[in-house]
């Protein structure tokens, strides 16, 4: 708590300590690194962003890019029961709501996860657990937040799997997760997330695993439950149908590392960084006659341990070699703007994207 | 199912005899008695008679009791009738009445000391993962499971009874004195649970570091449960299961007579009248507690069972 008010105090004080931000959530350089006996995993590595409330941000890149450890480290979960284990070694700073996490006791932030802000898993079926029913697992939620007996919790519990679209909720809140079907399960965990009207929602790839008509539906679950609560949402996801549908803002993450942000239309219209470019590419689109194969991103993702020198993306971007000097390998690009609320990390001049893009790339999408 | 665990274990103890060259009942009789009284012994113990006739008459001598007729003289035994032993001149059901509440209170105070101690050492170890408890507790425990019960009975023996002259190493029956009951029973419960405790507590440790790398874990933290909440409800429920099941197939083996321990101790016992049945070659009593040990093992099995499906409903559908 001394940590929490110091730092609260700290705004506008010479102490080093940046000044609180005026957005509801802002993450600033953060960094999330794990020491291995094979050297130290740098998953996330100086990431920053802001998110205001009613607004989502999608956050999408490959595997081991960093997107979940990014939402987990949100949620303080990198620190919190970690035994025996060596620990995560987080630094930045996290602000929600004008506090900063980071730096709180970590029992205030326990409080805060799940009533201010909650999470949706991927994979319900192994992050709810086995021997509970759902409604008791709904119950646990809202009973931790809230001083209520039993039945009102369950009144609660049956509320939110009817809002979440669960047919005959008063009848399913008794059953156990392994007699829900996929999208149930889904929707469980979505109410469960949601029963404490969190004001920070982040969804981890809600949607992979489920079939195409489900995934449309629980995506538009997420939307009307955004407008009605007006939370501000994380969407996390390598699928950028989910993001195309569901956000405000996207933050490309490669490497641990965030290499492009800025509005979604922007982000999927005049992309400026060479991995957006590869992203975009290898999406199967319907919406547009297809002449030619989906162009794959050459190569694999990057060791998190041994992040290639310069820009982590240079040695699968086929532009590297056009800025002078060996630069892409030598010097780590910083996120320069590259439109308004739009950013871009990479070496290339400004105006040399654009005609790549619109000469290169954008007529074989 | 019991029935065919009987026909089972009857078919082994008829058989083997038969195919090792062992004639029941001249070994009953002794080697130098003349060949009349060998006959009339086995006309009486039914032992020329087929397997299935031999097996039947056991199993109406359950209900109805059996006399045995032959060789001139009759023995009467009273249903329940679980054989007769002609080495020792005495029906076997008595013989199991008097001993099983001695071999199971053993075998329940036992499981009691190493369920307390074996599993909350592992819950511990498991979570100070590496730490210097954790070294020690498992150091501790893989002596537990490498030292012979024969060996630690008869070093605490030696050191509490004759050393220290702690307990007198006597067994006093519960319904003479609970005082004396427990006093003898401590350093067999020590003995026996030091064992399992050390078992327990390296299945615990495993089970509870997978357990708590479980996505469910993670959400349990999520919505905001305190630390010790999330250990103490969402990770121990699913510990219990493989512990669960371990208990029951170790207490049903126990029930049937810890030998090694009651020998050692001197407990009136199952296992110490299995070891001088053995001794006697007195088939009668072999039988009857091996039939008591199948039953013992499969009621703790079915208990398991029941359990299992109130712990984890995934089992209650299939």
């Amino acid at each position: 708590m001394t940590e929490l008010s110091k730092s609260g105090a700290a705004v506008g004080e010479p102490t080093g300590a940046s000044p609180a931000p005026t957005a509801f959530l802002e993450v600033r350089d953060l960094k999330v690194h794990f020491p291995t006996d094979d050297g130290l995993v740098k998953s996330v590595d100086g990431l920053s962003f802001q998110l205001e409330k009613g607004k989502t941000l999608g956050i999408v890149g490959e595997s081991g890019s960093g997107k979940s450890v990014t939402s987990l480290g949100i949620m303080g979960l990198h620190t919190a029961g970690q035994y025996g284990k060596r620990k995560a070694q987080i630094s930045g700073e996290i602000w929600l709501d004008g506090t900063e996490l980071l730096s709180a006791d970590p029992d205030d932030v326990r409080k805060l996860r799940g009533r201010e802000m909650s999470m949706i898993f991927q994979d319900p079926l192994s992050a709810l657990h086995p021997y509970y029913t759902i409604g008791q697992q709904i119950v646990e939620a809202y009973r931790i937040h809230h001083d209520v007996d039993k039945k009102t919790a369950k009144r609660r519990a049956v509320e939110m799997l009817d809002r979440v679209g669960i047919p005959q909720p008063d009848k399913r809140v008794d059953s156990h997760p392994h007699e829900f079907s996929g999208g149930m399960r889904h929707r469980a965990m979505i109410a469960m997330a949601l029963v404490n009207n969190p004001e920070l929602l982040i969804a981890d790839e809600p949607t992979t695993a489920l079939d195409v008509t489900v995934q449309a539906q629980i995506l538009d679950l997420l939307r009307d439950l955004q407008k009605e609560f007006g939370s501000a949402i994380i969407v996390i996801t390598h699928d950028l149908g989910v993001v195309a549908e569901l956000a405000d803002d996207i933050l490309v993450m490669y490497g641990g590392r965030c290499v492009e942000r800025g509005p979604a239309e922007k982000v999927f219209y005049e992309p400026r960084h060479p991995y957006t470019w590869g992203l975009l590419g290898s999406m199967p689109r319907l919406d547009r006659e297809q002449q030619e194969r989906l162009i794959p991103v050459k190569g694999s993702p990057p060791s998190l341990i041994n992040i290639p020198s310069g820009c982590a993306f240079n040695p699968r971007c086929p532009y590297a070699d056009l800025p002078k000097d060996n630069v892409t390998r030598t010097v780590r690009p910083e996120l320069a703007e590259v439109g308004s609320r739009h950013w871009a990390a990479c070496h290339l001049g400004k105006e040399q994207r654009e005609r790549i893009w619109t000469e290169e790339i954008a007529p074989k999408l | 199912m019991l029935v065919v665990i009987v026909m089972v274990v009857f078919s082994i103890f008829f058989l083997v005899p038969k195919w090792a060259g062992v004639d029941i009942a001249s070994s009953f009789v002794g080697k130098q008695a003349d060949p009349a009284a060998v006959e009339g012994v086995r006309e009486k113990l039914g032992l020329a008679d087929p397997i299935y006739v031999q097996v039947w008459e056991f199993f109406k001598g359950l209900f109805a009791g059996r006399t045995y007729v032959g060789g001139g003289d009759v023995t009467h035994c009273s249903a329940p009738c679980f054989g007769y032993s002609f080495r020792s001149e005495q029906a076997v059901w008595p013989v199991l009445t008097d001993r099983f509440p001695v071999t199971l209170g053993l075998a329940l105070g036992a499981a009691v000391l190493w369920l307390v101690i074996g599993v909350s050492a592992g819950v511990l170890s498991a979570l100070k993962r590496g730490s210097l408890w954790d070294r020690s507790v498992m150091v501790v425990a893989l002596s537990g499971v490498s030292l012979p019960i024969y060996f630690t009975a008869l070093l605490s023996l030696s050191i509490f009874v004759f050393g220290l002259n702690w307990f007198d190493g006597q067994y006093t029956p519960l319904e003479d004195s609970f005082t004396g009951w427990f006093g003898g029973m401590i350093l067999p419960w020590i003995t026996l649970a030091f064992l399992y405790a050390a078992m327990y507590a390296r299945i615990t440790r495993a089970t509870m570091l997978e357990v708590l790398g479980e996505d469910y874990i993670r959400t349990a933290r999520a919505k905001g449960l305190k630390e010790q909440t999330v250990i103490s409800k969402h990770a121990m429920r699913s510990t219990m299961t493989p512990i669960l099941t371990m208990l029951g197939m170790d207490l049903g083996a126990l029930i049937g007579g810890a030998i090694l321990t009651e020998t050692a101790f001197n407990l009136p016992g199952l296992g110490q009248a299995v070891l001088n049945a053995i001794r006697n070659q007195d088939l009668p009593i072999i039988l009857g507690v091996t039939l008591i040990t199948s039953l013992a093992v499969l009621i703790a099995n079915l208990v398991v069972d029941v359990l299992y499906a109130v712990i984890d409903p995934r089992v209650r559908l299939s």
